[in-house]
């Protein structure tokens, strides 16, 4: 065993580390998040072979034979087309170019796209350029191609939204008032995107994507389930995927039930029970980065909580890693050591069905 | 997947995990966990039925090149004028007995 095994921090700093020293940190990591979720803790066997994936010494390692899963994504698909916000390379090409490339040259098992705001209220504006562009794109695309947007409910409220903005209000004691705005402007967000969704399946769409659900808390999120409950029953034949923002949902509103389940506060086995019950074909749980804390630390954190979400789901469980979240360091040009590593950790021990 | 450039981000996540798309049968899998909710080892289970080979020769490229240009349901390395894109979709709609909305669509147009 060697004395010291080069790894991250959360940041993405490089540090050496005892092999004493991450073993310490793996069962921290576990026992905090156990600790959050109410969950049980990766056990002694998991935690060494969470041990030997880091402590592996090639810069990047992999998942053996007949271990490999399925690879979705929140826009990624145009990543060569992206900005620096995106982790995109900025090249001046068309966003079908940078889809094919993306599935034939990277052989991705999906791919997707979306506006490059990544909201669905922008998308109002300019709903037939979306539809156009994901219909002739469809057209070329061998392999499933989603439509992927953000709930992003922070966009109506003023002043970029016809609604009283809650952080204005909360802290002047108005909460009743807080938790009115936020109603009506899920109400206004689950028609958008009920809208929006009918339409993308009139044209043809093969699935779409909720992504980063409930970013402005728990009325976000029950705007999401709701727009999900009624695409599903309209328009069967389009895949949902419903892929969230947080390890557990903000209160924001902190009183919001969805059929009889307070949201606030759900973290990721119990998320997943909820798309399940409304027709989501596939749940993607995004477990928070510290990144104060080592690569260590925040992938058994991140392991074990999607480890007892896929224990617990009937439908297939694709964790959000990109920076970040799920044990990825929170930087740009993500390190592929620690990628490689937390793909590998969360197929094996967290049993993923996808990434 | 998620935010991160793409050599970092998707080529490190492919490389590690990924089943590789058209390049063997990682869209196919997909289409059933998108249309039938199904599992991972489900659905590899499933395809692997349909298409008559081992759930090991999914990924198999010696295998599923082969079968994939005999079935012609695109590949990413395409002929000119092959199977592609929509009629490569419509075919695995027949193969795995499920409905693609877009194909679907484009039946309906086609019929008219």
């Amino acid at each position: 065993m060697p004395d010291t095994i080069s790894t991250r921090m959360g940041d993405g700093e490089r540090v050496k580390m005892s092999p004493e020293k991450i073993m310490d940190e793996l069962r921290a990591g576990s026992e905090n998040a156990a600790g959050m979720a109410r969950i049980p803790v990766l056990t002694d066997d998991e935690i060494e072979q969470l041990y030997d994936i880091i402590a592996e010494p090639g810069r990047v390692v992999s998942v053996p034979h007949g271990h490999e899963l399925i690879m979705t994504d929140d826009g990624i698909a145009e990543c060569f087309v992206g900005t620096e916000a995106d982790g995109g390379s900025g090249i001046s090409i068309s966003r079908q170019a940078s889809v094919l490339s993306y599935e034939r040259g990277l052989a991705a098992d999906t791919g997707s796209i979306g506006h490059s705001d990544y909201s669905f209220k922008p998308v109002k504006a300019i709903l037939d350029v979306e539809l156009q562009a994901y219909h002739t794109i469809s057209m070329l695309t061998t392999a499933p191609l989603f439509y992927g947007s953000q709930p992003n409910m922070g966009l109506y409220f003023q002043p970029d939204g016809p609604f009283p903005n809650p952080a204005d209000m909360m802290p002047v004691g108005k909460i009743k008032e807080a938790q009115a705005a936020q109603e009506d402007a899920a109400e206004k967000l689950c028609a958008d995107m009920v809208s929006i969704g009918k339409e993308f399946n009139a044209m043809g769409c093969e699935g779409f994507n909720f992504d980063t659900a409930g970013s402005t808390g728990d009325a976000e999120l029950y705007a999401t389930l709701q727009a999900a409950r009624q695409l599903k029953q309209y328009a069967p034949d389009m895949a949902i995927i419903i892929g969230m923002a947080s390890e557990f949902v903000l209160g924001m509103h902190g009183e919001i039930m969805f059929d009889e389940q307070r949201l606030a506060g759900l973290f990721p086995h119990d998320q997943v029970k909820l798309a399940e019950s409304v027709g989501a074909d596939i749940f993607g749980p995004a477990i928070n980065v510290d990144t104060s804390k080592s690569f260590a630390w925040n992938l058994a954190k991140a392991v074990t909580m999607v480890k007892e979400t896929v224990a617990r789901a009937e439908i297939p469980v694709h964790p959000n890693v990109g920076m970040g979240v799920c044990g990825i360091p929170m930087l740009l040009e993500v390190p592929i050591d620690c990628v490689s590593r937390a793909s590998k950790a969360l197929t094996l021990i967290g049993k993923a069905d996808g990434l | 997947m998620g935010t991160g450039d793409p050599f970092g981000m998707p080529v490190t996540h492919i490389m590690t995990a990924g089943m590789g798309g058209i390049r063997t049968a990682g869209d196919l899998v997909a289409w059933m966990q998108m249309t039938r909710r199904m599992k991972l080892a489900d659905a590899k289970g499933y395809v692997a039925e349909k298409l008559g080979v081992d759930v090991m020769d999914l990924v198999d490229e010696d295998v599923m090149y082969p079968l994939r240009k005999e079935l012609g349901i695109g590949t990413v390395t395409p002929e000119a004028g092959g199977p592609e894109g929509i009629l490569a979709k419509c075919r695995v709609a027949d193969l795995l007995d499920i409905e693609i909305n877009s194909v679907n669509r484009f039946k309906a147009q086609m019929a008219k």
